[in-house]
């Protein structure tokens, strides 16, 4: 029983690990990788709002047209703005330095971004978006604080402002604390339709990042009902040999 | 024509190779008349499965390199080429990253069952010397390969162990710069990472491999009672509780591997991240000089060392705890002085140490992961003194400890 316990902790040591970073996550979300309908939306997303700044170097159109169950023609013509070619990768024509000079920050790549950040966060950056005239930009992030990218989606979401309370610690700190936004201008979409919007988004984000997922989970049930099989067998086989060692 | 005298031939086309090169006698030397104890139980799988992750890690690593260029400009994206553009190549990384991970779970159950059953104790010191050196170099090998992907925890990470080499007195700094091949982590150093990552450590550890087995087939594998099976043999030489390793062992560890590739394909297929534990999020950031990631840590199979070393104030003192850490282990066969080897006949003292040491191990691994907080930093000192104490108490206690008797035989059960 001992070793049991032991054993137990020496494994799941490792998963005990909690998550880290201050950043503010409201609310999850539920994607479904294995949706084409909402990967197409997110698709479209991007390429509409997205790609003007941030590329996809390391994904091709042809592979996510393929993933996506698209044609070339629906792919190039239906979601692509650019002329790129159908095997070309999902690269942007905006320059690094120029960008630095525009946004004190090139944006980042985005193929493997579900990754680094994971799903909640883009998320929760997506829809925490508030007016602060304060800011370079003349918005103002909750999730980032300060970031440097505006808000790209206004005209769907609509324009909101965000109210703070100010506490004050037993030691004297100041604490700002979120309280609630405020919509000054309404957006084209209604709230549920810009959360769906988004969710979209960070799934076709997710499977950006890994489109290989969608065979590895594929493949899962069956490579795993071959190995218990295996593994019965070889039992069997370890029993009946060792029926003669005492 | 000449004729090449041997008295034992037995003709045919493998006597003809025998006479050459004693195949057949290497086969019954190692497998069919090697005797291994017959009383191996759970923590003896762990040895063959090592054998099974480094040849994954071997075929897996040809087909990488075969994708893959150490180019600093380029490493980022060839993973990423890898993970989409090459067919299969998804599955050949992920048994790689997940290899690496599970090589480090095999081990230090492989270790952990040398302390539980005294396998380092006379006579197999030199088992337990050469597999310590293993290990050694297999951290040298997970931490060059960690660089390769060139993601920012990679660059800051590289950063970070090798200006460890900086609190070598008075050549400190040369030898950074001599490490790196360059006065910061460059395209250099991922060139020179890459050569022993791919060539020079691999080919070390499946020599070191080849003498590790040949020295524990010289003095025979010990088992949970701690008894040498060697003392008692039938007529024939053969010693009564040993049973020959194939077809018993081979059969009984076809069993082990089956286990082990279920949890090891799950997490391939199904959460080759393992939640950020196995391939972690900051590396997903390609390498960047100007940002710094907001916790750097190792993965997780070096952060008991890590916490050891940020425990101690001095970067300096830090690094020489982190370094006795480990050199400590390699004198555990003459700090262990009881004539006992199995736990199973030890009393209460040793079981509840060598339950808190790892325990404390655990821990520090634990806290080597977390921020950097005033009451980590304590407990993490604690344990840091707590393991090296254990190594002193064991010392002092072994010399006069007081043991079950140990029977001679291996009983029936």
């Amino acid at each position: 029983m001992k070793k049991i316990i032991l054993l137990i902790l020496l494994m799941a040591s490792p998963l005990l690990m909690a998550a880290g970073g201050g950043y503010y996550i409201g609310e999850k979300v539920q994607t479904n990788i294995r949706s084409t309908e909402s990967l197409r939306k997110g698709a479209k997303t991007y390429m509409n709002y997205c790609m003007g700044c941030h590329s996809m170097d390391f994904q091709r159109y042809n592979r996510v047209a393929a993933d996506l169950e698209l044609t070339e023609d629906e792919m190039m013509n239906g979601l692509v703005l650019t002329d790129a070619k159908f095997t070309d990768k999902m690269t942007i024509a905006m320059d690094e330095v120029q960008a630095k000079q525009w946004f004190g920050k090139a944006p980042p790549d985005l193929t493997v971004i579900a990754k680094a950040r994971g799903l909640d966060w883009l998320y929760n950056f997506l829809i925490n978006f508030y007016a602060d005239p304060k800011s370079v930009t003349g918005w103002n992030n909750l999730t980032l604080p300060n970031a440097s990218m505006p808000h790209v989606l206004w005209e769907l979401q609509g324009v909101r402002t965000a109210h703070f309370e100010t506490h004050t610690d037993e030691e004297g700190n100041e604490h700002k604390e979120f309280k609630n936004f405020e919509t000054v201008v309404a957006g084209k979409l209604s709230e549920q339709e810009y959360k769906d919007l988004a969710g979209d988004l960070v799934n076709f984000l997710d499977y950006s990042s890994e489109p290989a997922q969608l065979t590895r989970m594929a493949y899962a049930p069956w490579v795993l009902l071959f190995v218990s099989l295996f593994t019965f067998l070889a039992y069997l086989l370890k029993v009946n040999y060792f029926r003669d060692i005492h | 024509m000449g004729k090449i005298a041997s008295s034992n031939s037995k003709g045919g086309f493998m006597g003809w190779i025998n006479d050459r090169l004693p195949v057949t006698q290497f086969y019954k030397d190692h497998l069919s008349e090697y005797y291994a104890p017959k009383n191996f139980n759970f923590w003896y799988f762990f040895g063959s499965l090592a054998l099974l992750v480094l040849v994954n890690q071997i075929l897996t690593g040809i087909w990488l390199t075969m994708h893959y260029k150490p180019d600093a400009s380029q490493a980022f994206g060839m993973v990423e080429y890898i993970m989409r553009d090459v067919p299969w190549g998804w599955l050949i990384r992920y048994l790689h990253t997940t290899g690496a991970s599970a090589f480090f779970i095999v081990i230090y159950f492989h270790m952990f069952r040398g302390l539980l059953y005294g396998s380092y104790k006379k006579p197999r010191e030199l088992v337990w010397l050469i597999g310590m050196v293993i290990y050694l170099a297999l951290m040298a090998e997970a931490f060059m390969g960690y660089v390769l992907p060139w993601g920012n925890m990679s660059y800051w990470g590289a950063k970070v162990i090798t200006q460890l080499f900086g609190a070598v007195p008075f050549v400190g700094d040369a030898l950074v710069e001599w490490v790196r091949g360059d006065y910061l982590i460059s395209d250099a150093t991922l060139n020179r990472f890459f050569a022993l990552h791919v060539v020079a450590l691999p080919l070390a550890i499946v020599a070191l491999v080849v003498i590790h087995i040949a020295a524990l087939h010289t003095v025979g594998s010990n088992n949970p009672e701690g008894v040498e099976i060697k003392q008692h043999k039938d007529e024939n030489g053969k010693p009564l509780d040993g049973i020959p390793f194939h077809p018993y062992y081979t059969v009984k560890d076809i069993f082990g591997v089956g286990v082990f590739l279920l949890i090891f394909l799950f997490i391939v297929f199904v959460k080759p991240d393992m939640g950020g534990l196995f391939l972690e999020h900051d590396n997903y950031v390609p390498a960047n000089p100007a940002v710094t990631p907001e916790h750097i840590k190792p993965v997780w199979y070096f952060t008991p060392f890590y916490a050891m070393l940020r425990a101690v104030p001095d970067m300096q003192l830090g690094a020489l705890i982190m370094l006795l850490a480990i050199v400590v282990l390699f004198f555990l066969p003459w700090l262990d002085r009881s004539p006992v080897k199995s736990i199973r006949y030890r009393r209460w003292p040793f079981k509840l140490m060598l339950s808190l040491f790892a325990v404390a191990f655990v821990i520090l691994g634990w806290l080597g992961m977390q921020g950097a907080t005033e009451l980590y930093k304590l407990m993490a000192q604690v344990l840091t003194a707590f393991y090296f104490f254990y190594f002193a108490w064991l010392f002092f206690y072994s010399r006069n400890e007081k043991y079950h008797e140990v029977p001679t035989r291996i009983e029936d059960h």
